[in-house]
């Protein structure tokens, strides 16, 4: 009997013959025959070796080493320099799916490296129907602290301190609103959490009640304790049911720990909180609507002043600050102003969470410490734009706010260089759109919102949204003459100065932006009757062009009604007769080959 | 029960700090399904079922399994963190049942870390 010096155990299963097992061994035996190994090193083919997946595979006694992937190629290499010389090839190791090195540390991740979570500090981190968690990364302390070691005028001077804003998109610095509202006498007071997150493509504040409704609970106590407000509400709306659920779930526990109720940790300050659930009409995320609402009336704003820190709810002075600002509370009293301040920009402090969407790789929330460049959100932190498309704009602030295209795109997160940009921080909603995105028809889309969520109490608002929505159909259409343009800044310039509240007064932003700096959309929809972004159907000639067509026959495949007729070699053509305009062949395109 | 104090707020803090590091309890693993509405609406309810029936039929009672709220890469979802007792955090991404199904019994249970369906380790939260 021979004895072997080495042994090469081939595996034979069925997985690895599939993937070439069986060349590689008659290539690995010839290599070993031309190398005059025959007699020292055996091969053996062996059975399922299970890791399948990395197939073929083989083992090499007596070192052990697990070779993976072989391909015929490689046999010369290894019998080369493994057999012969005794230097494994370590190209071609087998990595142990156990190993770590194969996976990124969530730091090294760049969605997560670039964020600075304040508002977002328990996300994903504790049970949110779990006070305890909450307690213990820190929760309630803050409000210990407030309720027992601080005077109401203290905790409104650190809250000034720290610079914070109203992030619900006015930015009004949150310690001044206080301040106004504890300055103002009265018995009866009340806080109140705009819950009722309505901008298109927002859900910074749903994310916040679902996963760390106690922070919130927790910068409401706050709040109260530095205006001397006994009563307190959330105003969630209902199409946000597993955030209601959560903040009353939160609400008990709080309850039953006394952290809510009659004297709260013993400080003999009592408050309450309750959820009113609004029926979802945007107008009631304006704060005087709002109040209304909760008063049982119709969600309508009214003329301001007096403002609600003088006579709020039911007539008596009131705060009402959106949620993601409630959640900045407690971190900035635990820490200090100076330290919440030390964050930012000069006008602009702290963090602000995104909710990023849209044509953007990472969909998801993110945030940020002021003065990031929105370029570094969308490209670093969001992964940049999908399937090889070209950026064109971002949607800041929804329909009160406005797009910054790509020559803006450094501009930093900060209130007044965002509204220098033509856009607003607004409550953190952030839409990227490709060149696929029409922007006469993303402002149509925007008016068509306004003039539906319009209560209709004032007239710029109620008559003057629908005749710009109007217009923008008909420029959609193809029927816009140039003097369109013209009548739409009148329009908006009008119900700028004159709508009742902030709803109006923002509604017609959308336009007056995508004119400022997409003007040339506009002009190609009016004067040479053509959508470039090809989004408007009745502008579109649905004509192949055959220098463009690969003759992939990908638009036959998905259209939906049959109006396509292709053959193997041959390029498309679309049967206008047929054709119901519903654009799937242009989307489905790859090529651009649709006119 | 009794109104906290302060105090008894740190003895919560510490008690249950403690218990959400692994430390005590005996427990040596902790999953977390992150269900906030991005979560559910892609499936993570039934990667809670499969979880729940995988946990009952390994009866391991030193496995925690916890939910929570969105982590923020909502393209994502669904996702879970495995915890093992003195390792790093996994967080898997687009789980499914049979994916929850292999990550529990692989990872949780024989402490091989499914690597093709990781998302990262460690945790994103800066102290």
């Amino acid at each position: 009997m021979i004895r072997f010096r080495s042994h090469l155990l081939i595996c034979g299963g069925t997985g690895c013959h599939s993937s070439g097992a069986n060349e590689v061994k008659k290539a690995l035996e010839a290599e070993i025959r031309k190398a005059g190994l025959a007699e020292e090193v055996r091969v053996v083919e062996t059975g399922c070796n299970g890791y399948c997946a990395a197939g073929p595979v083989m083992v090499v006694y007596p070192e052990g080493i697990f070779y993976q992937k072989l391909t015929v190629a490689d046999m010369p290499q290894l019998v080369g320099e493994h057999l012969l010389k005794g230097r494994p090839v370590e190209r071609l190791f087998y990595r142990e799916p156990a190993k770590k090195e194969g996976i990124p540390g969530m730091l090294d991740i760049p969605f997560f490296a670039n964020q600075q979570l304040i508002a977002l500090r328990n996300k994903g981190l504790i049970d949110a129907e779990a006070i305890d968690e909450y307690i213990a990364r820190d929760g309630y302390q803050a409000a210990g602290k407030a309720l027992l070691e601080m005077t109401p005028a203290q905790i409104v001077d650190e809250m000034k301190k720290s610079g914070l804003r109203g992030r619900g998109g006015g930015g009004f610095p949150t310690g001044v609103k206080w301040s106004f509202c504890a300055a103002t006498p009265g018995d009866v007071k009340y806080v109140l959490c705009n819950a009722d997150e309505g901008d298109p493509g927002a859900f910074m504040d749903r994310s916040i009640l679902e996963a760390d409704p106690h922070s919130v609970l927790e910068g409401m106590i706050i709040a109260a304790r530095a205006i001397g407000a006994h009563q307190g509400y959330i105003y969630c709306r209902a199409e946000y049911p597993l955030a209601v659920r959560r903040l009353n779930i939160a609400i008990d526990q709080a309850r039953v720990y006394g952290l809510l109720g009659d004297d709260i940790l013993g400080s003999g300050f009592g408050f309450n909180v309750e959820v009113y659930q609004g029926a979802g009409a945007f107008v009631c995320g304006e704060e005087t609507a709002l109040m209304r609402s909760i008063e049982g009336q119709r969600g309508m704003p009214r003329p301001r002043p007096p403002f609600p820190a003088v006579a709020g709810l039911w007539g008596k002075p009131t705060v009402l600050n959106n949620v993601e600002t409630f959640a900045n509370v407690s971190p900035i009293i635990l820490k200090g102003g100076d330290w919440y301040a030390s964050i930012g920009t000069e006008t602009s402090k702290g963090t602000k969470v995104f909710a990023l969407t849209g044509a953007v790789h990472n969909i998801g929330l993110v945030e940020v410490p002021m003065g990031t460049p929105i370029r570094d959100i969308i490209y670093t932190i969001g992964g940049g734009i999908p399937n090889k498309k070209k950026f064109k704009a971002v949607q800041l602030g929804g329909p009160s706010g406005g797009c910054i295209p790509e020559e803006y795109l450094d501009t930093p997160c900060d209130y007044e260089a965002i509204i220098k940009a033509g856009a607003i921080m607004g409550s953190g909603g952030m839409i990227v759109m490709d060149e696929t995105t029409c922007m006469v028809d993303m402002a149509r889309f925007f008016m068509d919102f306004v003039q539906d969520e319009s209560c209709g109490k004032c007239t710029p608002c109620r008559e003057g949204t629908r005749r710009m929505l109007q217009i923008l159909e008909k420029i959609c259409h193809g029927h816009g003459v140039p003097e369109d343009l013209t009548l739409l800044e009148e329009l908006a310039g009008m119900i700028r100065e004159s709508a009742l509240c902030g709803l109006g007064q923002t509604g017609p932003n959308p336009v007056l932006s995508t004119l400022r700096y997409f003007r040339n959309e506009y002009e190609a929809h009016i004067i040479e009757k053509r959508c470039p972004a090809k989004r408007c159907a009745e502008l579109v000639k649905f004509v192949v062009n055959l220098e463009k067509c690969t003759k992939c026959g990908q638009c036959f495949r998905a259209c939906p009604v049959g109006a396509v007729s292709w053959e193997k070699k041959q390029p498309a053509r679309i049967d206008r007769a047929k054709c119901i305009k519903c654009l799937t062949c242009i989307s489905t395109c790859k090529f651009d080959a649709i006119d | 029960m009794t109104k906290l104090k302060l105090d008894d707020l740190k003895k919560i803090r510490d008690r249950v700090h403690n218990e959400t590091m692994l430390r005590e309890g005996g427990a040596t693993a902790k999953v977390t399904v992150h269900m906030g509405t991005c979560g559910i609406a892609s499936g993570a309810r039934q990667v809670m079922e499969a979880l729940m029936e995988e946990l009952t039929l390994a009866g391991r009672r030193d496995v925690t399994v916890t939910t929570s709220g969105c982590i923020g890469l909502c393209s994502e979802e669904p996702l879970v963190t495995v915890e093992i007792l003195g390792q790093e955090a996994i967080r898997y991404h687009f789980m499914d049942k049979n994916k929850m199904r292999q990550v529990f019994r692989r990872h949780v249970l024989e402490g091989e870390i499914q690597t093709d369906f990781a998302l990262g380790k460690g945790t994103e939260h800066k102290e």
